[in-house]
């Protein structure tokens, strides 16, 4: 009883005072179990009825002591049992309202008296009494546990050995019995439930708004879902709604009622708090839960009732002919049938719907959908957070490397090889299946199949019972079939043909593996079929197959493969099986000029084997693992030598392998090494956009690495690349294209001859109306071209600013960061820089300091310096954004190293206006920027140096910065081995030794020496600046010695 | 046999044999007298292998089976049609046998389908040829329903001039179309493993055949 009582019990949501049950039909279930079991056990167990409860069972009662009669004194306010335990104490003792039970016999006879209100006061004795068995029986009784709880009974028997602990034990045990029973009661009510579904209620709001509008003969006036927005999963609730089963909220206008405010969620249909004041719903739920929203309203509304059985006809047709829409999931009954299953009447029915329920149930729980709407980035960039996370201790120092210029970048690679971490992470635990995984239909048995369908099982049966002849017929005309229809697929599979077609590969039938294998070949591009083969157990067949001496087998396995290797799992099988190793086999044989013609039925071409090799390895090299499994099967050096055919149709799945494989660092090195570029370069040249996509995305991949880049020039590889860029219509190749440019143009060789090309005014002509993934590679290219001063000029000349700025209201934050680099960049000009203010640019980039990505944070500080260098009254317009200096140094509190140094570059130049610094003084700049002083991070000493330096120039600052002790560890900057940290370092020296107290600190922790050695540096700047300090240091000195002799 | 006499068969056969060398020629020609020798043994003088030794090695050496496939295969060996396979046709059928193009066999396969030689695979043909192709299943009515079906679903496939039987033409089409329906009636060609297997065996290393 305690279990059922604690797991299966509905209790409403805590929270509002005491907690009650809930009304709903599985408690009444319950209920009703407990009343029979307690009212019954005066006759079925007389013994134990008499047994006096360790403590009594207490609640408030409604019943009036006058319903008392016989065995009982009562009086007007009280009754007593007479029955009474040794002590004298009465067994049954009501003080109204409060009734405290202490035996069964009398909570028989309790039950007996209360007749109608038996339910009522039997939840009442529930809720009073949280654990009745404790109560019964005791606490130590309580705390046996479900495993072994006869042996406990045993226990105690032997122990106490009395009578009473006999009858203790009975009782318990049949308590237990009671317990058991309640569960499976329940577990039969569960499943009687059908969860309503997504998809099911859609079709019952869409169907009853055909039939409402004005008029007499509607169903309804109105019926409108509260949000229009639907998420993927089908619900419309918002997703911390979706949790609690809730699909969507619908707004009901009958004709005879008030509008009503309904919720639909997946235990049923019921009315909840309506809409409040501020459009919000009020979600609890007001009433009792209906099956659907049919019964619901019938309820709610006469009228709908009436309305309903005139239309009743042509709405149950309706429904009907909704649910057999083939490969329609398993939706609820029509609603007249419903009704009649559930009294258990029709046997059929009901175990349609137990299996309803193990399907839906079970399967189709319903998962709140991530994609939020409005903070779809937000969480984008969690997820992509995590995986950098994971990335970086997979990959050590790669991804900290990143250098501001490139970050944006490296993080577009780290989203592509998100997925690979991902994958290492799924692979080395068990398979937990991907999220692309496509919901199984099967056909249903009785839905109206296609001819095909019958055709194909005949034939599939003379392939299970048929010689060899016999097959191969059946096989051929199997592929007369068209294979690429998903009526076919599925068909073939829903028949078994797919186990059939699996065992014919194990055969030692060449002709029954080719004819089973190209039917395989073609069907293998449904998800859901590739699923089921690598289910079957079909990849280490063809695997194996790969080492047949028939060429043809060969390329038809390899085909497959690469087909059925679209998912992880497939992938992950193809190189657990040794798959990896033979494709790359397979790569080798286009070597022999010299062929035969084709010499036998089964004999393909040399150079045919090797293009499926590659095409198998395409798919395969999406897995991080099996791009190592390539290197080190030596694949590498033999894609670089198919790479100098001129087939395109070998090109394609070649340029894609190295494509996808270049996003590791081995690999970029391999490619650099086998002279790969030269080909990819020669390759943009062809005619086929696809092998052009994938070769100018290759050379994205790579040219992060500076030869490469060098490479791509020296062999020619610019030109193509700027040509390309005037074909805007295929977005795919676009990106790849402006991708390579951008990486590209991170060389200034490259940049010089890329506006030799005119690619600079192509790009700023790119700036609008392209999709996002083209726009980022456009601006990140722009980026880097405007570090040089010709092409910021010509953005300028060719009205490039305007769009950039525009783009700075953007949510994607890979563009975010690369747009406000660019804009940065820009804002070197002056000329540039008056348009930038103009168009109100400053401002944008300082409302991005609050975006939520720590890239863009920095990149928009970093743009902000030369915003503030360049644009007139530049004093005047940082304190025209209200809040904007506070803002700023609050970013000092980031923990990112990257936003951290862009800030304190931000501050230098925002320090260098008297009254700005006086604000940000006030902000408490000095303590923040001291806080930061104990840090190995070259960038951000430097920058924190130039800062703090800067900030000397107002009030007490010097002193503050030397209070807040920040001058030790400036001290140690001068050990780093980067100059620019020594040159910031020592002016920031050079400013905080004009206060005595600093000098001494400096002194203290041998500055001299240090400054000493930095005045034979050949930086002025430095020179000025260390002897600048120590002539203050020594000065002090003098001071203090001629204050002791005087 | 003397070496001359040898020699200067497996000069002549050579000139006329488009797929074997001169060495392979002889190879042919040395296990077609063993063969032949060990018959000899057994049965006394013979002319060259008949039928019956000649569908002992198909069944031996090529893994065949089928009695009736077996016997058309020795008709389209025997092109004289005197019972026997002579040295000659022995290396001209299995140049066909082993090494022929797709058109030779196309060519060899359709005589070997064309029961009666009337130059159309007819249904009666087909049904005759498949009748033993399904497993009898003793739940069906009619057993031979499941052939029937399958001979209808062939001429579906090859019939493309829709005439009811296959003419050379219609089965020419279909293969080229679908090479797996070369032996599209039953195995009359030998499978690919043991040919090899076959070859492997027959041409030896060369080193043992130089005088």
């Amino acid at each position: 009883m305690g279990v059922a009582l604690g797991r299966l019990v509905q209790w409403t949501a805590p929270g509002h005072g005491t907690r009650v049950l809930e009304k709903t039909p599985l408690n009444e279930a319950i209920l009703k179990e407990i009343i029979m079991f307690a009212e019954s056990f005066i006759y079925k167990h007389p013994q134990e009825a008499k047994y006096v409860f360790v403590e009594p069972l207490e609640w408030k009662t409604d019943l009036n002591p006058s319903a008392f009669e016989s065995g009982y004194v009562v009086s007007a306010t009280t009754v007593k049992s007479e029955e009474s335990d040794e002590n004298g104490q009465p067994l049954l003792f009501l003080s109204v309202p409060q009734i405290k039970v202490r035996s069964f016999g009398q909570l028989s006879c309790f039950l007996l008296i209360a007749k109608d209100t038996k339910l009522k006061e039997a939840q009442a004795c529930i809720e009073g009494n949280r654990n009745p068995v404790a109560k019964i029986l005791g606490l130590d009784y309580n705390t046996m546990k479900e495993e072994s709880s006869i042996l406990n009974i045993l226990d105690k028997i032997t122990k106490d050995n009395d009578t009473e602990s006999e009858i203790k034990m009975k009782i318990a045990i049949l308590l237990k019995q009671l317990d058991v029973n309640l569960l499976n009661h329940s577990l039969k009510c569960i499943s009687l439930e059908i969860p309503l579904h997504p998809a099911a209620v859609k079709n019952d709001i869409e169907l009853l708004k055909r039939f409402s509008g004005k008029g007499e003969q509607t169903v309804l006036e109105s019926i409108k879902y509260t949000s229009d927005y639907e998420y993927p999963n089908g619900c419309r609730a918002p997703p911390w709604r979706q949790i609690l089963g809730e699909i969507c909220y619908v707004l009901v206008k009958p004709h005879d009622v008030e509008t009503l405010c309904i919720t639909c969620s997946e235990e049923g249909v019921f009315l909840n708090g309506g809409k409040t004041d501020d459009e919000e719903i009020n979600y609890e739920r007001k009433g009792v839960i209906y099956k659907d929203l049919v019964t619901c309203l019938k309820e709610k509304s006469a009228k709908f009732s009436e309305n309903m059985s005139k239309q009743k006809t042509r709405f149950n047709e309706e429904l009907q002919k909704e649910k057999n829409k083939p490969n329609e999931t398993p939706k609820k009954e029509a609603p007249g049938a419903l009704r009649k299953a559930i009294p258990g009447s029709d046997k059929t029915m009901l175990e349609k719907n137990q299996i309803n329920f193990g399907k839906s149930n079970m399967i189709k729980r319903l998962e709140p959908s991530l994609n939020w709407k409005t903070t779809i980035d937000s969480k984008e960039y969690n997820v992509f957070r995590h995986r950098v996370s994971i990335h970086e201790e997979r990959h050590g120092g790669r991804v900290e490397k990143s250098a501001p210029s490139v970050s944006a970048g490296k993080a577009q690679l780290i989203r592509k090889s998100g997925e690979k971490v991902e994958e290492i992470v799924s692979e080395s635990s068990s398979e937990s299946e991907e999220d692309e995984e496509p919901p199984d239909h099967r056909q249903e048995a009785n839905a109206d199949l296609p001819s095909e369908y019958w055709q194909i099982q005949k034939l599939v049966k003379y392939l299970k019972g048929g010689n060899q002849t016999a097959t191969v017929i059946a096989l051929c005309s199997m592929k007369d079939f068209n294979l690429a229809q998903e009526t076919c697929q599925l068909a073939i599979r829903d028949v078994g043909g797919l186990e059939v077609l699996i065992n014919l590969l194990d055969t030692d039938e060449v002709k029954c593996k080719i004819g089973s294998l190209k039917i395989l070949k073609e069907i293998s591009h449904n998800p859901q079929i590739r699923r089921n083969i690598v289910d079957l157990g079909g990849l280490p067949i063809m695997v194996n197959i790969l080492d047949s001496p028939h060429k043809s087998l060969k390329c038809l396995a390899a085909e497959t493969i690469a087909n059925v290797a679209k998912f992880r799992r497939a992938r992950w099988a193809v190189r657990h099986h040794g798959g990896i190793t033979k494709l790359v086999a397979l790569l080798d044989c286009a070597q022999n000029s010299a062929e035969p013609a084709q010499s036998s039925l089964y004999d393909a071409r040399d150079v045919e084997v090797a293009r499926c090799g590659a095409l198998a390895l395409w798919s395969c090299s999406k897995s991080y693992a099996n791009k190592e499994a390539i290197r080190k099967a030596g694949g590498i050096p033999l894609l670089a030598r198919l790479l100098k055919t001129s087939h395109e149709n070998m090109l394609i799945p070649v340029v894609g392998t190295l494509q996808e494989c270049a996003s590791e660092e081995n690999y970029r090195a391999a490619i650099k090494a086998e002279r790969i570029i030269e080909n990819l370069v020669k390759n943009l040249n062809s005619e086929n956009e696809q092998l052009q996509e994938h070769c100018a995305m290759a050379i994205y991949q790579c040219a992060e690495d500076e030869e490469t880049r060098d490479l791509v020039r020296m062999h020619g590889g610019l030109k193509p690349l700027a040509t390309l860029l005037n074909n805007t219509d295929n977005k795919e190749r676009l990106a790849a294209v402006t991708g390579a440019i951008w990486k590209c143009s991170i060389s200034k060789e490259n940049v010089t001859k890329f506006r030799e090309y005119k690619a600079i005014e192509t790009l700023v002509g790119l700036l609008t109306d392209q999709p996002e993934e083209v726009l980022v590679n456009v601006v990140g290219a722009l980026g880097e071209c405007c570090q040089e001063y010709e092409n910021r000029v010509i953005v300028r000349k060719c009205g490039g600013i305007q769009p950039l700025v525009n783009l700075l209201v953007g949510i994607n934050q890979a563009l975010l960061v690369n747009v406000t680099k660019a804009v940065g960049a820009c804002a070197v000009e002056p000329e540039n820089m008056m348009i930038i203010d103009r168009l109100d640019g400053v401002r944008l980039l300082w409302s991005l300091l609050k975006n939520p990505h720590p890239d863009v944070k920095a990149s928009a500080a970093w743009a902000l310096c030369p915003c503030i260098q360049n644009a007139k009254d530049a004093g005047e317009m940082v304190r025209s954004f209200v809040g904007g200096l506070e803002l700023v140094v609050n970013l000092l509190k980031s923990d990112n190293k990257e936003v951290l140094a862009s800030v304190c570059a931000a501050i230098t130049n925002i320090a260098k206006d008297q009254e700005n610094l006086a604000v940000i003084t006030d902000h408490g700049v000095v303590p923040l920027l001291s806080k930061l002083a104990n840090t190995n991070n070259d960038k951000l000493r430097r920058h924190l140096a130039e800062a703090i330096s800067c900030c000397c120039m107002w009030g007490r600052n010097r002193v503050a910065f030397g209070e807040n002790k920040a001058v030790a560890p400036l001290v140690r900057y001068l050990k780093s081995n980067d100059a620019n940290v020594h040159r910031a370092t020592a002016q920031a020296l050079y400013q905080l030794s004009e206060d005595a107290d600093n000098c001494i600190t400096m002194h203290e922790n041998g500055a001299v020496k240090l400054l000493l050695h930095m005045v034979g540096s050949p930086d002025q700047d430095l020179q000025e600046a260390a002897a600048g300090c120590i002539s203050n240091i020594r000065r002090l000195a003098l001071a203090t010695e001629k204050a002791r002799y005087t | 046999m003397n070496r001359k006499k040898l020699q200067k068969l497996t000069d002549t056969l050579t000139k006329n044999c488009k797929h074997f060398n001169k060495f392979e020629v002889n190879c042919l020609i040395r296990l077609y007298y063993n063969l032949v020798g060990d018959i000899t043994e057994r049965q006394g003088t013979v002319n060259g292998l008949d039928r019956n030794a000649f569908r002992n090695i198909l069944h031996v050496t090529f893994g065949m089976t089928d009695d009736m496939i077996m016997d058309r295969v020795f008709r389209g060996f025997d092109k004289d049609n005197d019972g026997n396979v002579s040295v000659s046709e022995w290396v001209y059928g299995l140049s066909l046998f082993l090494r022929g193009t797709l058109e030779e066999k196309m060519k060899y396969c359709f005589e070997v389908f064309d029961l009666n030689g009337d130059g159309f695979i007819s249904k009666e043909e087909m049904f005759h040829m498949l009748k033993n192709s399904l497993l009898k299943q003793p739940s069906e009515e009619d057993p031979d329903e499941g052939i029937k079906d399958l001979v209808e679903i062939t001429l579906k496939k090859m019939d493309n001039d829709h005439d009811g039987k296959l003419s050379f033409s219609d089965y020419e089409q279909a293969v080229r179309e679908e090479t797996l329906l070369l032996e599209a009636f039953g195995p009359c060609l030998p499978d690919p493993k043991s040919q090899m297997e076959f070859e492997a065996h027959v041409f030896k290393d060369p080193n043992e055949f130089i005088d």
